[in-house]
């Protein structure tokens, strides 16, 4: 049977859907303001998380662990993982830089799973909601020395070959492959995240999680607190952008429809 | 040898995205005194070497069966070898591209940094700007190592024009094994990818709002037809299942640029936005005043697409036929 000990990386972000007008930087630390805000765990890695627990409900007996490297405030992301009926928990704890670089990022996760051990399948999320660079993935990949397979949507087991479905721009392609490796998860319609129940949530904090340090890896540590030895962030800004939109005038929806008709065909018309 | 290298995965053929990126391309080569060169991946190759030659110094076409259909490991294998001596190598935003470039930086012991709308250099380093936080700001990110590998937001760059006299077209002999350890065994091309919604000129898309997948074929297919128009959805609309993934417009979707983007009962949540910053007019029919799309729009209409489609419809139709 493959994908016995799978693996699924977690990262904790700011709440995206903050909107726009309650959004501040700290232009200084060149981060985002958390003010109101909730953290919440990165939606693709959720629909990584909920992947694994329906490929071992299907298949029976894998194993799932959940790891994030991040702030304390990061265990919030793992107790849920375990609410969601994950196995086992890990905490890299982030003393240093808290917008590392993505080569950080996958060198610290890269030596935490190799310390947990034993992986078959390593699941992330395509990309964040945060700073977005959607390199987590490959780069972990070439850390271990295994293939990678991004934007996967699907994955099937059928008999010792699993079977990958990932999107592409013009629709899909399926993959044939053998553990042990790397998959980026993309969302769709069948990895929306199940809401834990609240019994399972109370529970959750009674489980064990472990925890660790950059120390504990035997990596630089010192380059990884720095956590910007791949790129850094030179500047961050709010773009000043202002529309001003026209609202069609119209007592009736037919009054409405023939104002909004005219505006369209305009600007298709003048193309 | 310190060559600008660009790389193209050629399914798309000479498109805005292929003329973006020669565009970017030149302008970092002119201003560095660099040689450019450019590397076309794919079955559809051929036609493309003699074009994109016209606006380089050299075409590299590999002469390896393991690279004419993109599979991950044995494309990637290609690539680091081609590009060992470049200085920036650049690629578009397509999803082979994203996949292949941080790995190919990882190999080159080089930085890797996507979805830029800009990339320029200062003493020597690269730096590139692209939108973080669902689009809400915007971040200059610089490259510590070398070479720079980054993929752009190609369609958002001006093309450049044709050069007097077209580069030289050279084959590459490289040393790649097949890797068996995955296979691709599928590929699939869904009926609605007719023409790229990137390069569409009008798209008509739908959100949560629309309800259900019905009103998605009733409703809003005819009014792209008579548009001339191509359709699109929000991440909502796709993980319900009511229109498929390849539709899904926003941060993790197709990032488009139409003359005209016509938003029905979307509410306007950011991570959409980021995938629409670049349309030129947005329009949006919606039931709430307040929603957040109408803040990116031109014009607007407050109502019930139920009841305003049809009508549109029924006045568009006279002129659009």
């Amino acid at each position: 049977m493959v994908f016995m000990n799978i693996l699924v990386c977690l990262k904790q972000i700011l709440d995206p859907e903050v909107p726009a007008r309650d959004f501040r930087i700290d232009r200084a630390k060149r981060e985002a303001e958390r003010g109101a805000g909730n953290l919440v765990t990165n939606i693709f890695c959720e629909n990584a998380l909920e992947m694994a627990l329906q490929f071992r409900e299907r298949t029976g007996n894998a194993k799932i662990a959940a790891l994030s490297y991040g702030p304390a405030t990061a265990e919030e992301s793992l107790r849920k993982a375990l609410a969601m009926k994950a196995d086992t928990a890990t905490l890299v704890v982030n003393d240093g830089n808290s917008n590392p670089d993505p080569y950080t990022v996958a060198v610290v996760l890269a030596a935490a799973a190799k310390k947990l051990g034993g992986f078959d399948l390593i699941l992330v999320g395509r990309e964040a909601g945060d700073w977005g660079a959607g390199q987590t993935g490959g780069l972990l990949a070439e850390e271990l020395g295994v293939p990678c397979i991004s934007f996967v949507d699907s994955i099937e087991a059928r008999g010792n070959l699993p079977r990958i479905r990932r999107q592409t721009d013009w629709g899909y392609e399926v993959f044939e492959a053998e553990p042990p490796l790397v998959l980026t998860i993309t969302n769709h319609e069948h990895n929306v995240p199940r809401i834990p129940k609240v019994r399972d949530v109370m529970m959750s904090y009674r489980q064990p999680l472990t925890k660790w340090t950059i120390d504990d890896l035997g990596i630089d540590a010192a380059a990884a607190r720095a956590g910007n030895t791949y790129y850094e962030v030179a500047d961050l800004a709010i773009p000043q952008k202002e529309t001003h939109c026209e609202f069609v005038s119209g007592d009736t929806p037919e009054e409405q429809a023939e104002a909004f008709a005219k505006c369209l065909a305009q600007i298709a018309g003048g193309m | 040898m310190n060559e600008i290298v660009i790389c193209l995965f050629a399914s798309g053929g000479f498109d805005k995205a292929a003329q973006g990126l020669i565009g970017a391309a030149r302008g970092l080569s002119e201003y560095t005194g660099a040689q450019l060169h450019a590397f076309i991946f794919g079955t559809e190759a051929g036609e493309l070497v003699s074009e994109v030659a016209r606006f380089v110094d050299k075409v590299v076409v590999a002469d390896q069966s393991a690279t004419t259909e993109y599979a991950p490991e044995s494309c990637l294998n290609a690539l680091a070898q081609l590009t060992k001596d470049a200085r920036i190598v650049l690629l578009s935003n397509d999803i082979y591209s994203q996949e292949i470039a941080p790995r190919l930086a990882h190999r080159l012991r080089g930085s890797a940094v996507g979805d830029g709308v800009g990339v320029d250099t200062q003493n020597g380093v690269v730096r590139v700007t692209r939108q973080v936080y669902g689009g809400k700001a915007e971040a200059v990110i610089e490259l510590k190592r070398s070479p720079a590998v980054v993929w752009l937001r190609s369609r958002s760059f001006e093309p450049a024009p044709a050069r007097a006299s077209a580069g030289e077209i050279i084959g590459a002999a490289l040393d790649i094994k097949p890797d068996t350890r995955i296979r691709v065994v599928e590929r699939k091309r869904e009926e609605s990818g007719t023409a790229r919604l990137e390069d569409a000129r009008i798209i008509v898309s739908g959100g949560r709002g629309i309800g259900g997948p019905e009103p998605f074929s009733n409703e809003l297919q005819p009014l792209a037809d008579l548009l001339g128009a191509q359709m699109a959805a929000t991440r909502a609309a796709c993980d319900a299942g009511w229109v498929p993934p390849t539709w899904q417009v926003g941060q993790t979707g197709k990032k488009v640029a139409p003359e005209l983007y016509l938003a029905i009962a979307v509410s306007g949540a950011s991570q959409h936005l980021a995938g629409i910053s670049e349309a030129k007019n947005i329009a949006a029919i919606n039931t709430d005043a307040e929603a957040p799309i109408f803040k990116h729009c031109r014009f607007g209409v407050v109502g019930d697409y139920r009841k305003l489609v049809p009508l549109i419809r029924e006045r568009l139709e006279p002129v659009c036929k």
